[in-house]
């Protein structure tokens, strides 16, 4: 299986029970993961972006046959651009992982069309984080409301040679939006925070069962979660494999495709 | 042994009481869960009329009809309407097949108007079970925190009473009502976040935290996998999953006769 929502470093907030990055790799192994493509908790507050992506490359090389980094970029800093290309050239990520609610800046801001573009002649995948944590149980001080997802279908849509995948999306996302965001080829979703029994089917059957992609949040959640709801869900062994690997191999198929291919 | 707490008839498909209790039952089913205590009706009602009450009881009678070998219910009630809730128990507990309460968010539970309510289902043996959350958003007018349950579990140190969602802010919930140990929580209703039943049973016990999902609104599958996946003994995972809520709920299933 292919899980493309872990996180390395620790939550600002709370020690998690599997917030080394050993002891998460452990877990998603004797769970059957394969492979995880993994975000850094740094990236989220830290000013020096470019130095949690050197660790967060680091981490994920010593455990290169599981962990996929896909770096940090954060729009509000100077020379994110910079840590764009570093994220390819220098590390050889196959994605990128904006929390823009964090970083303070809005889908439809001119930084992120532009940051499209770039990821686009990377041949990036772009993760877009909608929400870290449910706004009710935050620090009081550090309240940070999901992602708005306004005008995220135009913007995409005017970007189609980039594959886009909302992470954490669950109860961000409402049905006139997934019908809007089903139309494009390049949005991608997992299920992390997907909710309601049989959610999964739900999601798949009003999304695009073909764009449906495991997310486990571990360890921020814990790498049952996702994988009880794929139990809950009546689910054949076809639409199992799509979720769990099919669709994220075809997504990285397509965002490493060269322009023209 | 895995008993659910925490469910309710709101939130799937299903034209009746029936239809709707068939399809959660389908789920439970799925995840292995072998008994579900449901409460309340459809739409949901924050702030119930006395007739309310009666027609979301109804609904929740009419569902456990032909459920009884799979599903426990207890009855919607309101400290707004304290008379109508003393007839609702009368009607649905002592000499229905319900078998304790649920408080919701029409008013604190710290208010003594509560008072009456408690006292008439704990003279029952019924189970209490009052909602709690605190949002770092705001809370509804009348939704208790955790400490309003500490403040009501104080005023009754000898009844046994359920922390619903765990203060929804588990962090907060599990210390607001560490001190009183008639207050045991239960887990559902909020995101799977990992730590939260090690940090339950380090500061409660595992015998004061009982398994609830809060389906259908809440997956049964993210919920099961807060208790799954915690670092706990098997002994607590046991209690958890329905040890608990079997020995809270024996004295009224003793006294309805109920092996």
């Amino acid at each position: 299986m292919i899980d493309t929502n872990v996180y390395l470093s620790h939550w600002p907030f709370r020690r998690l029970p599997l917030d080394e990055t050993d002891a998460l790799v452990a877990k998603l192994r004797a769970a059957g993961i394969a492979q995880a493509w993994a975000g850094s908790f740094d990236g989220l507050l830290h000013k020096d972006v470019t130095a949690v992506n050197a660790r967060l490359a680091d981490e994920c090389a010593r455990h290169a046959d599981l962990l996929l980094p896909f770096g940090a970029i954060n729009l509000a800093l100077p020379d994110w651009q910079g840590d764009v290309r570093r994220c390819r050239e220098s590390h050889g990520m196959h994605g990128i992982r904006l929390h823009p609610n964090y970083h303070g800046y809005r889908l439809d801001d001119p930084r992120f069309g532009e940051l499209l573009t770039l990821a686009g002649q990377h041949r990036l995948i772009v993760q877009v984080v909608v929400r870290m944590e449910d706004d009710r149980t935050q620090h009081p001080l550090v309240r940070v409301p999901g992602v708005d997802l306004t005008n995220l279908a135009n913007v995409l849509a005017a970007q189609p040679q980039v594959q886009v995948q909302l992470l954490n999306s669950g109860r961000d996302v409402t049905p006139t939006l997934l019908r809007e965001l089903a139309e494009l080829p390049n949005v991608w979703l997992d299920f992390a925070m997907t909710e309601g029994v049989g959610g999964v089917a739900q999601l798949a059957g009003d999304f695009h069962m073909d764009r449906v992609l495991l997310g486990t949040y571990a360890p921020f959640f814990p790498v049952e979660s996702s994988l009880l709801k794929l139990d809950e869900s009546e689910l054949g062994h076809t639409l199992r494999d799509r979720f769990t690997r099919k669709n994220a191999e075809q997504l990285t198929r397509l965002a490493g495709k060269k322009p023209g291919q | 042994m895995l008993w659910d707490l925490h469910c309710h008839l709101s939130g799937i498909d299903g034209d009746t009481p029936d239809l709707r209790m068939a399809n959660l039952i389908r789920f439970a089913d799925r995840m292995g869960i072998e008994r579900v205590v449901v409460f309340m009706g459809y739409p949901f009602a924050t702030d119930p009329t006395a007739e309310e009450l009666r027609v979301q009881n109804d609904q929740v009678l009419q569902a456990l009809s032909h459920w009884h070998d799979r599903a426990f219910g207890f009855a919607y009630v309101s400290p707004k309407h304290v008379d109508a809730s003393l007839a609702e128990i009368d009607r649905c507990i002592r000499n229905g097949p319900l078998v304790g309460i649920k408080l919701w968010v029409a008013g604190h539970c710290s208010d003594t108007a509560v008072d009456a309510i408690v006292q008439r289902c704990a003279e029952l043996q019924g189970v209490i079970f009052q909602h709690t959350w605190n949002k770092a958003n705001g809370n509804l007018p009348g939704e208790s925190t955790a400490e309003d349950m500490a403040v009501l579990a104080a005023r009754h140190p000898a009844t046994p009473l359920i922390c619903g969602h765990t203060g929804g802010d588990w962090e907060l919930g599990i210390r607001a009502i560490r001190a009183h140990l008639n207050v045991s929580i239960d887990l559902g209703g909020s995101d799977p976040t990992a730590g939260i039943v090690e940090m339950a049973v380090r500061e409660l016990g595992a015998e004061r935290i009982i398994f609830g999902s809060d389906a259908p609104g809440r997956s049964f599958a993210s919920q099961l996998a807060k208790v799954n996946s915690a670092d706990i003994s098997s002994e607590s995972r046991s209690l958890i999953l329905g040890g608990n809520l079997k020995r809270l709920l024996l004295p009224i299933l003793r006294a309805k006769g109920i092996a």
